[in-house]
């Protein structure tokens, strides 16, 4: 399902001396098939954004479509369309509720997957439990309030991916994640994409997570988009970057300290590519001395 | 002075529990030390800083802070006001319903006087870049922005011991550059001790000391730059080597002669050396 945003616009409590122009104009379309990273200061209007692709905050200005629904119809099937777009909060604690890890992560299913069998739907949570490195036998009866922060995070995950929705929108995933935690959820994510998952869409303050992971991206400041592009694209433009209170990843800030000493670097940013171009210069250094 | 000690803790949250969320921990914590806590998710991080404040109480063992017993409840208060805790989930902190008074609460508690409960949360709010944010409401904020003023809420109190669990978590990359340069500033300034549980490796370069918490045990103790030399013990903790010491490593296995980087500058000064070489 491709996302298409136009002059999308929200104001949080409108009719108070407090109103909060949440977005102000906001253009961007999210092709089918990215892994689509959305980046911007605290407060730039990220969370607002992602909630209105499920309708979890109605649509007040603008357009929106995703896939064939339009949301700004009020007849549109916003229960179907959430069982297309998963969505992963900021918090995991506003996404848990119930007494038990398995009946939380089961609640998706319930509700959007009435065909399912008991002994199916039990399948299902524990394979979605094991997914995110959780074990079944040691979580299922636990409370979710009685874990720790990542544990808490994980299972928020599960619930979701659970319910295999084809678009999956995570809000700062890896918060709260071990490293190798993070990691691993960006191969599962990468795992699903391209599977049952069409299109991913994750919200980060982390630049490196950016660089390597996505196939596009866009950068939010004061409730619209101010940028859009690759992340090699993106990062390469470092001064406005920083000027919007951002950063850039920690092999493009490498490439920019080599750049001031002569050495020009082209790389996408991706650890990888930027040790590669690394070699290749070292290698031509040792060839020359060779000859 | 030894702000911190903990003697032998064992704590488990069940009433009977053989289930030890933290398992045996002995360690000390002189004042003025910057003390990075790394570790896999459920390895008891947060259990620990618990101890610490008096939030929880050990099961076995002893827990002083500035030589104060956790278990004393006379001193509880007093325990409190010397060690603030910023937690993990902003929502679990904030009490007022604007954010002013939400920063005052703490100084007012402690008894701050009122003249300089003013000046408090100029300073609080300054820090954390909130300023325009002083009449809202904290529930009405965005995540980073509620999390900017739990951690401002503490500063406000200018604890001798400054605990912050994942407190940087959320917050955007200039957000998170300005709370750590002020939270090194009191460190450096006034010899706050700080105690940062994070995941965030590049964090951890910061301190002067990390612990890494495994199973709730303190398996590994030291200077950061030594506890990340150690990689392969690091990976069975669920842990990485920052950014740079990764990819500094690669061209290292690669047969690339680079000296041994931790930040973006140490590594772009090597990979400078070695290519500028002979
Ligand atoms: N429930 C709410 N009520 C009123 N205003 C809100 C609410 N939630 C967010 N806002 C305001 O709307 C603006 C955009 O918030 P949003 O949560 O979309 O930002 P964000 O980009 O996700 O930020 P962060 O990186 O801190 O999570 C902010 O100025 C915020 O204060
Ligand atoms: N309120 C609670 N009741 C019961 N068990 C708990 C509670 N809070 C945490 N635990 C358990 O205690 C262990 C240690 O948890 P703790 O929160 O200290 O971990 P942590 O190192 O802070 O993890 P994270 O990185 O995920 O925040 C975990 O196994 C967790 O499930
Ligand atoms: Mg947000
Ligand atoms: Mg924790």
């Amino acid at each position: 399902m491709r996302i298409v945003a136009k002059g999308l616009t929200y104001t949080y409590d409108p009719k108070s001396p407090f109103a909060s122009h949440a977005l102000n104009g906001v253009d961007l379309t999210i092709e089918e098939g990215e892994f689509y990273g959305i980046i911007g200061h605290t407060g730039s209007g990220k969370s607002t954004f992602v909630q209105h692709l499920n309708a979890l905050i109605r649509l007040t200005g603008g357009s929106l479509r995703v896939g064939d629904y339009d949301l700004a119809d009020k007849k549109c099937k916003f229960i179907e369309l959430r069982s297309k777009v998963g969505m992963v909060f900021q918090y995991p604690e506003y996404q848990l509720f119930a007494e038990t890890v398995e009946k939380d992560v089961a609640f998706g299913l319930k509700n959007f997957r009435k065909d399912m069998g008991e002994e199916e739907r039990a399948a299902a949570v524990r394979e979605a439990l094991e997914t995110v490195g959780l074990s079944y036998a040691e979580m299922e009866g636990r409370s979710p309030f009685e874990l720790s922060g990542g544990q808490k995070r994980r299972v928020a995950i599960a619930g979701v991916i659970v319910t295999k929705p084809e678009v999956l929108i995570l809000d700062e995933p890896a918060a709260g994640l071990d490293p190798l935690g993070k990691q691993e959820l960006m191969e599962l994510l990468h795992r699903i994409h391209g599977g049952w998952c069409k299109t991913v869409v994750i919200v980060s303050h982390d630049m490196d997570e950016i660089a390597e992971n996505c196939t596009r991206a866009a950068v939010f400041s004061e409730g619209r988009v101010a940028m859009e592009g690759t992340p090699a694209e993106i990062f390469a433009r470092s001064e406005e970057l920083f000027a919007l209170g951002l950063d850039v990843p920690v092999t493009a800030r490498c490439a920019l300290l080599l750049k001031e000493r002569g050495i020009g670097i082209e790389t996408d940013y991706t650890c990888r590519d930027f040790a590669d171009k690394v070699l290749a210069l070292w290698r031509a250094k040792e060839g020359g001395h060779a000859q | 002075m030894e702000a911190v000690r903990f003697d032998n803790v064992k704590f488990s949250y069940e009433e009977d529990g053989q289930d030890y969320a933290v398992n045996g921990v002995s360690l000390s914590v002189e004042e003025g030390e910057f003390v990075a806590v790394l570790g896999r998710n459920g390895s008891g991080k947060s259990t620990l800083a618990k101890l610490i404040n008096a939030l929880l109480v050990p099961t076995e063992g002893k827990v002083t802070v500035f030589g104060m017993d956790t278990l004393d409840a006379k001193m509880t208060f007093e325990i409190r006001k010397n060690a603030g805790m910023v937690f993990q989930n902003p929502d679990n902190q904030t009490v007022a319903s604007v954010v002013e008074d939400d920063v005052a609460f703490g100084p007012e508690n402690i008894g701050v006087p009122r003249e300089e409960i003013g000046k408090r949360i100029e300073f609080a709010l300054d820090a954390v870049g909130m300023q325009e944010f002083r009449h809202a409401t904290p529930s009405r904020l965005s995540g980073g922005q509620k999390q900017r003023v739990a951690i401002a809420g503490v500063l406000a109190i200018l604890p001798k011991i400054m605990i912050l669990d994942e407190s940087t978590a959320m917050l955007d990359p200039r957000g998170r550059r300005e709370v750590m340069e002020v939270i090194k500033r009191l460190n450096r300034e006034r010899g706050m001790t700080v105690i940062l549980i994070t995941h965030f490796m590049d964090e951890a370069l910061q301190a002067d000391r990390a612990i890494v918490m495994h199973r709730g045990e303190a398996v590994m103790d030291g200077p950061p730059e030594e506890i990340f030399a150690r990689s392969e013990e690091l990976e069975t903790y669920n842990l990485t080597l920052p950014r740079a010491a990764a990819v500094c490593k690669a061209l290292q296995a690669a047969g690339m002669p680079v000296n041994n980087a931790f930040t973006a500058e140490e590594l772009a000064e090597a990979i400078c050396a070695s290519l500028q070489r002979g």
